[in-house]
């Protein structure tokens, strides 16, 4: 039997550990076992967390045992390691918080944990989410399942490489520029980013204060739905974070597709989508068509100043946000500094890595005075104007489809040298981080024998609709059920 | 040289500690004197992960203060980053505002050098974050840092350049300083650094309307460091200009023992910091219901109470102007008039003479004196119906201070009832002319000012207590010719 656990999804875990067919100590074991046997070449793990995993898992069991089991009671997912965990270290990917131990759990891992969820570990990440091929960790880069030359797909790389391998069922990510959902694509896995504001930030070592937010990798739409329920909701220690109900996510699948508005960017078909990813997006659409959705073509026409707006946004809140890595008070401190210059210079020089001392110095020069209005406050402006597209196109569809990433997964060291290339890689994703809109990508077909994703972006707290359109598509096909085949 | 050819202009930036529980952003304790670094909480720490949350009672207190200052309440303001790097700013920025302030447009009246009314306008005042402190005393080569400040609220009030003088300058500062005691939104403890103030300080041409190159004075804790830095910066200014120099725009340190400023860093040398709106924290947005419903718990304020002090109680305008410098003083003041039957002049003389001196002299607030106001009107009571005089009266508030009982208790325990009873002073009067006939025969001879030493005779034989009037009339009469 424990030869075939890794392969269930977290709903058919739940079910399983339900009906006592295994125990949550089992199901832990089992995996550990595997992220053992498979770690070592795909890097999806910073840091594993067997006994504080075992032992959570014991006392999912003694709750079970004594009728008082949480919606995930017992189920194992993975942290992204830019969660703060009480007691776990939090690496961030970076060398400056090699070392660092956080004294606090972040509201995300506090809530999943009192749901009973077990955490098998902290997976491997660009360092600080910036990244979008997990190439940037200090830690390595993280190997893609379907083919170890490739790269998963960042920053979350690590959590979406774990839940496509099978070595958790389930994983936290962040996404601050399509970092969940472009992994998501690239390893065949479904990713969600919720809502900006639905799932609190406390505790999220933050990159861009304005576009970061927290969400899930997992192998299928209703396992998404799960999580988010239990990570979703009001935190007063999170001012960002909206006080609106957290429905049952769920339960809101099962509704038919009849009458639902798609809506096509026509931009998005237009230049730099691989063809075959095309292909199989266009597939996708057809399927929702059956499903009884409608499709309709609908106009984003500010989409291509999505990218250079991002990249003075987010670079400009990252260098204040980094701000505090000085060797001060906690993080890498250079040994034996001169004086406070050479303490600053030397921890933050040695500290980061070269995509991160980039963004800081193009956001450090965005902010600077006489620059400002030309960068920044013409991004704000930008910005707006791709919200306003958005909510144009949401007053006549009900979700936006179209695909994850012009390409599939690309070999590792191929755009490490072209950042430009690099960021183009998240083109259709980024526009859902600067309108703060709820988007998906979910397994929608192979090219070579890489898997391709179809993102569906909905209205402000329009989870449930492009959950339900993700989860009947996924019904009317084996993608997400693809398994590579090494890791069967 | 001539000072009277070149006028200053002054502005004032003052941060005032606000004086809620908790921090602006979190909920560590404000509370000052602790233990370093025991007040400090991850949030003010800039731990990784971590968000700042307002303090809605902070906004409360600026907004009061906004109210007082007769200034626009933003309905809605916006908190921004300043970004900078110092090992006592833990977050690398100072959450502030910036653009957009919470207070904008207000005023403040100050009595001008020639003793008119001056209205000073407030340009802005502003919610943010204290920094902590860097300790470098006692550590050998190593720096300490404090973050217990770090976090707590300030307002900074900046005024418009509208000062022409140190004493004006001080004399707006002491004015703020009263009203924000007064509003109950800051301890206005100097010592402690709940209050500081920052002066932008210029010269120029009398009749010119340009303004000069500015320096601006960091740090100033006291009344008495503004008024001197001041002094000594457009001094200092004014000999540049007049041998042809040029003042160049920099940030200066006063030193208080050598009475100097001093260059800390030229403009060229100053941060850019960055400005850009927090995106951790939502724009702060008042109604008018919040607005009104705050005006209402107003308290009276200083000018209105000062005026009120002299039409309801007829106090002297100085006198009015030092009782109502402080709300407790005043309070304490109208107490004590509303407990006596005796003129109101007379109390205030009491509180801001003989009382006032005794809290000086023991470091005590007017809350924790010694007498109470309704133990301080029976004093006066007695003057007042001449059971005792003024000189004796000192004696008994003094016995009172030192904790003897009511001023009656220690009139009849130490006897010092006056005597009033002519007969009673008519033989001690004789006596003392029986005593001293030469002095009688010279006074009778035309030297009058022997009176008072008479007076005096007779005073020392009876301990002080004789009615004084009433002696001077007895002797005139018994002593003319």
């Amino acid at each position: 039997m424990d030869a075939e656990l890794h392969q269930l999804t977290l709903t058919q875990l739940a079910a399983g550990l339900g009906r006592r067919e295994f125990s949550a100590v089992d199901l832990t074991r089992a995996l550990l076992e595997r992220i053992e046997r498979h770690d070592a070449a795909l890097n999806a793990f910073v840091t594993v967390t067997g006994d504080e995993a075992l032992a959570a898992a014991k006392r999912a069991d003694d709750a079970r045992a004594a009728g008082e089991a949480g919606v995930l009671n017992g189920l194992p997912i993975v942290h992204k390691d830019i969660f703060c965990t009480r007691g776990i270290r939090t690496t961030c990917g970076s060398r400056m918080l090699e070392d660092f131990v956080s004294p606090y759990d972040a509201t995300v891992v506090e809530r999943l944990a009192r749901a009973g969820a077990v955490v098998l570990g902290k997976t491997n990440m660009d360092e600080f989410a910036m990244g979008s091929s997990n190439e940037t960790s200090y830690f390595g880069p993280v190997r893609n399942p379907w083919d170890l030359e490739r790269s998963p797909g960042g920053s979350s790389g690590g959590s979406a490489a774990a839940v496509a391998a099978r070595l958790a069922p389930a994983a936290t990510g962040t996404d601050t520029g399509g970092s969940i959902r472009q992994p998501a694509a690239m390893t065949g896995t479904v990713g969600l980013k919720p809502t900006y504001g639905r799932v609190s930030r406390y505790g999220m070592i933050a990159f861009a204060s304005s576009l970061d937010q927290a969400g899930v990798i997992a192998r299928s739409t209703e396992d998404a739905a799960l999580l988010l329920g239990a990570m979703a909701g009001f935190d007063p220690r999170d001012s960002t974070c909206i006080e609106h109900p957290v429905p049952d996510y769920v339960a809101a699948l099962a509704a038919p597709l009849e009458g639902l508005k798609v809506g096509i960017v026509r931009q998005h078909f237009d230049q730099g989508l691989d063809a075959g990813c095309a292909t199989a997006v266009r597939e996708a659409l057809a399927v929702l068509e059956a499903c009884g959705a409608t499709l309709t073509e609908v106009d984003l026409p500010n989409l291509d100043l999505s990218v250079p707006t991002y990249y003075v946004v987010a670079p400009a809140e990252c260098s204040s946000n980094l701000s505090r890595f000085d060797g001060v008070r906690f993080g890498h401190r250079a040994a034996d500094p001169g004086d406070l210059t050479e303490l600053y210079c030397r921890s933050r020089g040695e500290g980061f890595g070269a995509e991160v001392k980039r963004r800081i110095m193009t956001g450090t020069y965005v902010l600077s005075a006489g620059y400002y209005d030309a960068y920044y406050l013409k991004a704000q402006k930008v910005r707006q104007l791709i919200a306003d597209d958005f909510r144009r196109a949401f007053a006549d569809v009900d979700v936006i489809a179209g695909p994850t990433s012009p390409t599939p997964a690309f070999r590792l060291g191929d755009k490490t040298d072209d950042p430009i290339t690099m960021y183009l890689n998240d083109i259709y994703t980024i526009g859902a981080n600067l309108a703060g809109l709820p988007a998906i990508s979910a397994p929608c077909g192979f090219v070579d024998g890489l898997p391709v994703g179809l993102h569906l972006v909905g209205p402000h707290f329009g989870e449930e609709a492009i959950l339900r359109c993700a989860h009947h598509y996924e019904r009317a096909t084996e993608w997400h059920a693809t398994c590579p085949d090494a890791y069967r | 040289m001539s000072a009277g050819a070149w006028e200053a202009v002054i502005g004032l930036e003052i941060h005032t500690q606000l004086a809620t529980k908790s921090k602006i952003f979190s909920g560590a304790s404000t509370a000052y004197g602790a233990e370093p670094n025991t007040q400090a909480c991850l949030v003010d720490l800039g731990y990784p992960g971590v968000l700042p949350v307002l303090n809605a009672e902070a906004v409360r207190m600026a907004c009061l203060f906004g109210l007082a200052i007769n200034a626009a309440i933003a309905r809605r303001s916006v908190f921004a980053r300043k970004n900078y790097f110092y090992p006592d700013l833990p977050k690398g920025y100072q959450i502030s505002q910036y653009e957009l302030p919470i207070v904008e447009h207000g005023e403040l009246w100050i009595e001008d050098d020639d003793g008119g009314e001056k209205r000073i306008g407030i340009t802005r005042a502003h919610l943010e974050e204290d920094a902590g402190k860097s300790l470098h005393e006692g550590l050998d080569r190593w720096s300490g840092i404090d973050l217990n400040r770090a976090g707590t609220p300030l307002i900074e009030i900046v005024s418009e350049p509208d000062l022409r003088s140190a004493r004006e300058a001080a004399a707006y500062m002491r004015k703020i300083h009263t009203l924000v005691r007064y509003l109950g939104i800051s301890d206005g403890n100097m010592q402690e650094g709940s209050f500081r103030c920052d002066a932008n300080v210029s010269v120029r041409r009398r009749g010119e309307t340009a303004l000069g190159t500015r320096a601006e004075i960091k740090n100033l804790n006291s009344f008495r460091f503004v008024e001197k830095a001041i002094i000594y910066e457009i001094e200092r200014q004014t000999d540049l200009l007049e041998e042809g120099g040029t003042v160049v725009q920099e940030t200066r340190l006063y030193d208080a023992a050598k009475d100097e400023t001093r260059a800390m860093r030229s403009k060229e040398e100053a941060n850019d910091y960055r400005y850009f709106p927090d995106p951790d924290l939502l724009p702060v947005v008042i109604d008018d219901d919040f607005v009104e419903s705050l005006r209402g718990t107003l308290p009276e304020l200083p000018d209105a109470k000062r005026r009120r002090l002299v039409d309801d109680y007829g106090v002297r305008a100085e006198d009015a102007a030092i009782l109502a410098s402080s709300r407790a003083l005043a309070d304490y003041f109208e107490a004590a008039a509303r407990a006596t039957g005796a003129n109101a002049q007379l109390v205030a003389n009491w509180v801001t003479g003989d009382l006032a001196a005794a809290l000086n002299r023991d470091g005590l607030d007017i809350d924790a004196s010694r007498i109470g106001a309704a133990d301080l009107a029976g004093l006066i009571d007695r003057i007042d119906d001449a059971t005792i005089s003024g000189k004796i009266a000192k004696e008994v508030f003094e016995a009172m201070w030192a904790g003897e009982g009511s001023a009656d208790a220690i009139i009849d325990a130490r006897g010092l009832r006056q005597i009033t009873d002519s007969g009673a002073i008519e033989t001690v009067v004789d006596a003392v002319i029986a005593a001293n006939p030469s002095q009688v025969a010279e006074y009778r001879a035309g030297k009058d000012k022997l009176i008072g030493y008479f007076v005096g005779q007779v005073m020392k034989e009876t301990g002080g207590k004789a009615n004084p009037a009433q002696v001077n009339a007895i002797l005139r009469q018994k002593l003319s010719p």
